[in-house]
């Protein structure tokens, strides 16, 4: 055994302090909430008994000071979403139009670089790849688990299986498929159950996580078997959501499971479908951890937020990652539009 | 659909009986076609994670030479690779103890902070009075689609640099160093927390009974009192869920840690050893496999006994920013 625990006394310090602020910070500002009332209850009550002893006429009943107290409420939240988000997203797209230092305007450079370098182009078609595949994978798996699981015996467990990549980080399921992948040479026992398989059916392994653009495509894999949960689980509330007399009425009219499944359950659960896919689709457009941990990138894998943080925080270009970054966000911005009208619509209709 | 009623229902007692039986058989073929579907898929969807498991238990040439399936052929059980990767002198073998401390450090503030902040602020937007409080509940639902992308570069230089504005400073550069870049990586989770935290918490705190609230308003308590008494005992589940998404999330995460906790082993959490031992050592499987799972294990735990906290907040409020 090697662990030296005086090494780590520091950390844990650190973790002391910090729940030290946590206590300081949050009991004091409860504290004060409770101080300012009763300190404004205190002064009416003087004022009521001086009013009554100088025979003047009772002071009105001030207005509740609702606002003054909400500030308290909002204060840390809107002061921490102003500093480490609104005010950082309006400097990123400020620094988009400036150079790799951040020094000099460059006008819309970092832009035109993007859509005229092939290494980036090629980035941006494989994000556009992810963003289709992702969703429309991991949906549908989802939603068939669920419905071949509704009503099943042991469906909490059935559904614990398919759920628990959830828990598992990016990079801990990039490990788990890098295993899956693993190659090794022909003459040698495989160690990766997909190689092992191919040999199995007679045919040659192969190096997955090399050739593009399959590559991709078994990343995307790994994204699917994470989402796949989530989807499965949003679904399946919605499904058990549907009223049973409807399905009862269904049933009694003799419609066939499929027809059950085409004409009532997807209809009635389109919502959630909505909510599931744009979910989906905005996790896929961030995917970073996955790509990182495989590939690093390489082999024509690399995607928006993982060349991203290369320029950026690799090269020190800080212009280019920015720009990469608002692009991301442009991205985001119709998916999000797609879904108020849904919703809109959706109120309008009921 | 409602048109078409086949006569089947109506029928005489012995066509009904012969239709319920043929739809009997059918249904139970459907079911076992059901059945067995189900039970591929969540072999499929268990079998990488099983496979890897496995391989942490074998002796490294074996892992290295022979499938990890050749387990339950040829057993050969060791606790040697855990050892090794978490408390290994090696440089290169992963010592994962005290980046599993790391990982501790770092997510316990950043899951309390954004937890009080949000309950606070979701509490004044769903039941305070105010000018301007529905734009500021957009405002911040908004912040939820902002990738957090777009503001690492800007404020990795605030606390390195400190914000100023026309020559005033607003906040002075942070100097941190050691273990007090911990600080730095709780602030930029909390930040990256609160849009969806309050979002989820308003969710929760404005389905409360309006008569509870006016009650108590008209017995004389104050907004505070409320919140502490009333409100968030109530909203203790939803409280639950947060407090395990926004565990997964920071002690999943790998981005935030990379760029605000730097790869020193005095700060960075496991992901980020993790995605290192990976990128350097990627053969090393014996270390990955036992490396993995020693990340893995504690959100499983938590997951599987908090699970249905868990669902009940993915339900309530399924957009994460």
């Amino acid at each position: 055994m090697n662990f030296d625990f005086a090494d780590q006394s520091p950390k844990l310090m650190m973790l002391l302090w910090g729940l030290v602020a946590f206590a300081v910070v949050v009991g004091g500002l409860l504290v004060l909430l409770d101080a300012v009332p009763a300190f404004f209850a205190r002064r009416r009550e003087a004022q009521l008994v001086a009013a009554s002893a100088s025979g003047a006429p009772l002071p009105r009943r001030t207005k509740p000071r609702e606002g003054l107290f909400a500030l308290f409420f909002l204060l840390p939240t809107v002061l921490l979403l102003l500093i480490g988000l609104v005010v950082p997203a309006i400097r990123t797209i400020l620094l988009s139009f400036m150079d790799g230092s951040s020094q000099n305007w460059v006008g819309l450079d970092n832009y035109r670089w993007m859509f005229a370098e092939d290494a980036i182009e090629r980035v941006l078609l494989n994000t556009l790849f992810w963003v289709i595949m992702v969703p429309l994978a991991a949906t549908t798996m989802g939603l068939l688990y669920a419905v071949l699981v509704d009503k099943a015996r042991l469906e909490v467990v059935a559904k614990s299986l398919i759920f628990m990549p959830m828990a598992i980080s990016f990079v801990g399921a990039a490990i788990i498929w890098r295993f899956v992948y693993a190659y090794r040479g022909e003459d040698q026992d495989q160690i990766g159950l997909l190689n092992q398989i191919v040999v199995s059916l007679g045919g040659e392994p192969r190096q997955w996580l090399l050739d593009s653009p399959l590559n991709t495509l078994l990343l995307i894999v790994i994204m699917v078997w994470i989402q796949a949960g989530f989807a499965m689980v949003v679904l399946s509330a919605a499904i058990k959501a549907i009223p049973a007399d409807i399905v009862e009425a269904a049933r009694l009219d003799g419609v066939t499971p499929w027809q059950m499944f085409w004409q009532i359950t997807l209809p009635s659960i389109r919502p959630a479908l909505i909510v599931v896919v744009v979910t989906i689709s905005i996790a896929t457009l961030k995917v970073f951890d996955i790509v990182r941990t495989t590939t690093n990138g390489n082999y024509d894998t690399s995607v928006i937020a993982n060349e991203m943080y290369n320029q950026a925080f690799r090269y020190g270009q800080n212009g280019q990652g920015s720009a990469l970054a608002v692009f991301l966000f442009v991205l985001v911005i119709p998916i999000v539009i797609f879904q108020i009208r849904n919703l809109r619509q959706q109120r309008r209709e009921s | 659909m409602t048109t078409t009623t086949p006569p089947a229902t109506i029928g005489t007692q012995d066509t009904n009986k012969r239709s319920t039986r043929a739809a009997r058989v059918r249904g139970r073929l459907n079911s076992r076609i059901a059945t067995v579907a189900a039970i591929v898929i969540a072999v499929v969807w268990t079998i990488p994670t099983f496979g890897l498991f496995v391989s942490s238990f074998r002796p490294e040439e074996q892992i290295k030479t022979t499938g990890w399936w050749n387990f339950f052929s040829d057993p050969q059980f060791t606790l040697e690779n855990y050892q090794d990767v978490l408390f290994g002198q090696n440089a290169s073998s992963g010592q994962l103890a005290g980046y599993f401390i790391n990982s501790f450090v770092i997510t316990v503030p950043s899951v309390l902070f954004p937890i009080a902040f949000a309950s606070l602020a979701a509490y004044a937007l769903a039941w305070m009075n105010f000018r301007g409080r529905d734009w500021v509940y957009i405002g911040i639902f908004a912040l939820q689609i902002v990738p957090l992308q777009m503001a690492l570069v800007p404020l990795l230089s605030f606390f390195s640099r400190g914000v100023s504005l026309g020559g005033v400073t607003l906040m002075p550069a942070w100097n941190l160093d050691g273990a007090q870049n911990f600080a730095q990586v709780w602030f930029a989770h909390t930040c990256f927390a609160l849009p969806f935290a309050v979002f989820l918490l308003h969710n929760f705190m404005s389905q409360l009974p309006r008569d509870l609230m006016e009650a108590a308003r008209v017995d004389g308590a104050s907004h505070p009192k409320i919140f502490r008494t009333i409100v968030l005992p109530l909203v203790a589940p939803a409280l639950a869920a947060l407090g395990i998404f926004q565990f997964l999330w920071v002690w999943n995460d790998l981005l935030v840690a990379l760029i605000f906790a730097g790869g020193s082993d005095v700060t960075a959490p496991l992901t980020v050893r993790l995605a290192e031992l990976a990128g350097t050592r990627g053969n090393e499987w014996q270390r990955l496999t036992a490396g993995a799972f020693v990340s893995i294990v504690v959100p499983l735990i938590v997951f599987l006994s908090l699970q249905r906290y868990f669902v009940r907040g993915l339900l309530a409020g399924s957009v994460k920013g």
